[in-house]
């Protein structure tokens, strides 16, 4: 079995912060780490692999320290890994993401077939969730997103059985090899990589690609002259015009300020009071 | 998953330096669309929310705004062509099959593209929820156009009748606004309760355009086994919750949520956090509010220990009355906030229980 893991290299979002004057990114000593989502696809691959054997391929488009991210992923358990980097994708949107990595799992493809495609369910620094899709399409492959749950893998048949986060409900899907899935949070906790798994991680010979290399012709489809969409503006959000109301008392007491709060939601926004229906019995739920 | 550069750097790569004059043959795409999601003979809240949106938008370009409806052939399905139009439409696409009764990904992207192909909309709009954006990003590489995910605000440019999608980026800390260059239709998904839902005018009358539907269920490789529903019961319902206390950061430590979980019983009230309280594992993720969560349009918000990053701010703005407990006289919550208490939220959230139980018992008094 021949496993290829989609993976990216994104900005720690967690981390990034605003320039207060310029409203600009500060980007300075932002940390770039594996897109958190990814390494729950990655983890779902490693357990399949060890349950049925076989080979892992991961695969990262991006610039050339991006190497960082698949070094990652030797050393939790991937076997091969493969960045596809080139000054001709810079700017891509979704579309011509897409476009890009399927060449290059096609020429994956054609040395070692692939049964499985894995992805996270998005990236956190894009949040669109639209690269995975793309891919299926473009390669014609089964497409399975927010799987929370592989439930069954019959090689010989070339049929997988899954969960599928749906809006209400789960669905439970099954469907032929080959399959693009893209995995929930959650869906498994991550193995940890020892010292020796990363030291060798560190001597693998990471393969480089260039467009020529996943024989990629057409120009055209790729990077920011292959991308549909472009930015025309950023900005911060616009001020509301709007400064709260500081509730203040001469006590400053909470018990104070809270009663003087209620006193005037009630008064002015009637519509509020009404909505006020406690629950008859507690909640019990879990937060 | 693994696109580059899905947001473009700021600022250096203006799109007036591209060409954004429409080819002939596109020029032809008319008219606004909105994919109404039908499952299980309901259709998704958003679905509404969209047409309200539609509407205005086919408004400002002068064209029609269509409903597309897929789904197994039931009487139910038919009826929500005419709620559709009740709620803005001027007309229904529909395209029924017995293959179409769950929704699988390969049918339905095949039976949308080939509706896209023959009637040419030059905008359509979808929800952003497992579905729409399962279905949106198959469809918008199959007609090889440009489609912008979860949208805040939509608008038509009145130089060049484009769409201007706005979303967050940069992990919520701005926004941008992204238009598509010479491609149609120009598509884009938008989260549940970010915008209004409409006013339904049960006078409205349109046209059902019934699209006839070639599928064979033996050449559909991924079969649904089964469906699990959700214990409703068990999961917080904050995008239609009435009101909402949230706590973040500033909560400081998990127990304090016992004081946001006090208030909310008081007030009938679900209970939100904002993402640095997901992250600390402190609350489950299906209860955070902002840009990767949910959004809301409560009644009233209270936000207790929150700063109101931009993040947060993007998923919960649209609410009628705001409240912000925080220490911090200078957070940005309290830029955007109806009312304000500058203090510590510990001390602030029993007393404000105990203040909302007053009132309750007064006005159980005065019945």
């Amino acid at each position: 079995m021949h496993i290829l893991v989609c993976i990216k290299q994104v900005p720690d979002s967690a981390q990034i912060r605003v320039h207060p004057v310029t409203n600009t990114i500060m980007r300075q000593g932002v940390p770039a780490i594996v897109n958190p989502y990814d390494l729950y696809a990655l983890e779902e691959a490693l357990r399949l692999k060890d349950r049925y054997r076989g080979r892992i391929t991961a695969l990262c488009m991006g610039p050339p320290q991006a190497e960082a991210a698949l070094r990652k992923a030797l050393a939790f358990g991937a076997d091969e890994a493969i960045l596809l980097t080139d000054r001709a994708f810079a700017g891509a949107d979704t579309l011509a993401t897409s476009y890009a990595l399927s060449a290059a799992i096609r020429q994956v493809h054609q040395s070692l077939p692939v049964d499985l495609v894995f992805a996270g369910k998005q990236t956190i620094d894009g949040d669109t969730a639209q690269v995975g899709p793309g891919i299926a399409t473009r390669l014609d492959m089964q497409l399975l997103t927010y799987v929370s749950k592989i439930v069954s893998l019959d090689l010989s048949a070339r049929e997988i059985v899954v969960h599928r986060r749906s809006e209400g409900g789960v669905q439970v899907l099954k469907t032929r090899l080959p399959a693009l899935i893209t995995v929930l949070e959650g869906i498994n906790d991550m193995r940890f990589a020892s010292l020796t798994d990363v030291f060798r991680a560190e001597r693998h010979k990471l393969t480089t690609w260039s467009k020529d290399d996943a024989h990629i012709e057409d120009v055209t489809k790729i990077g920011l002259k292959g991308s549909p969409t472009a930015v025309s503006k950023v900005f911060a959000p616009t001020s509301t015009n709007r400064r709260a109301e500081i509730i203040e008392t001469q006590s400053g007491q909470p018990v104070d300020l809270a009663a003087t709060l209620v006193a005037k939601i009630v008064s002015r926004h009637p519509d509020v009071a009404l909505a006020i229906n406690p629950s008859p019995v507690p909640d019990e739920r879990p937060l | 998953m693994t696109s580059t550069e899905t947001q473009k750097a700021p600022a250096s790569r203006p799109a007036g330096r591209r060409v954004q004059k429409l080819d002939e043959r596109l020029a032809g795409y008319k008219g606004v669309w909105v994919f109404v999601e039908y499952e299980r003979g309901h259709v998704h809240p958003v679905s509404w929310e969209l047409l309200g949106e539609g509407r205005k938008l086919a408004d400002a370009l002068k064209v029609e705004l269509a409903a597309v409806l897929l789904g197994p052939p039931d009487s139910a399905i038919r009826a929500f062509c005419d709620q559709a139009i009740h709620y803005g439409a001027d007309l229904c696409y529909l395209a029924c099959h017995p293959a179409l009764k769950d929704y699988r990904n390969a049918p339905y992207t095949a039976i949308l593209t080939e509706l896209v192909n023959r009637y040419c909309p030059e905008i359509l709009l979808l929800g952003a929820t497992t579905l729409g954006r399962d279905l949106a990003g198959s469809v918008a590489t199959t007609l090889k156009t440009g489609l912008t995910a979860d949208c805040t605000g939509l608008a038509i440019d009145p130089e060049n009748r484009g769409l201007a999608a706005t979303r967050p980026t940069f992990g919520g800390s701005l926004l941008c606004t992204i238009v598509t260059l010479n491609y149609r239709p120009q598509m884009a998904t938008i989260r549940p309760r970010v915008m209004v839902t409409p006013q339904a005018d049960p006078a409205r009358t349109g046209r059902v355009i019934d699209h006839p539907v070639t599928l064979v269920e033996e050449s559909i490789v991924t079969k649904v086994l089964q469906f699990i529903p959700d214990d409703h019961v068990a999961e917080a319902n904050l995008p239609f919750a009435d009101i909402i206390v949230s706590g973040g950061r500033g909560m400081k430590r998990q127990e304090n949520f016992r004081l946001i979980q006090d208030l909310a019983r008081v007030l009938g009230a679900e209970v939100g956090a904002s993402r640095p309280v997901i992250q600390a594992g402190w609350v489950g993720a299906d209860r955070q509010v902002g840009q990767s969560g949910k959004t809301v349009r409560p009644r009233l918000y209270i936000a207790a220990g929150i700063s109101g990053a931009v993040q947060h701010r993007v998923g919960m703005d649209k609410s009628d009355v705001i409240i912000a407990i925080n220490e911090d006289a200078n957070a940005p919550i309290f830029d955007f906030a109806h009312y304000g208490i500058v203090g510590n939220a510990m001390t602030i959230l029993p007393a404000l229980t105990q203040a909302f139980t007053e009132h309750l018992q007064a006005r159980k008094q005065a019945c």
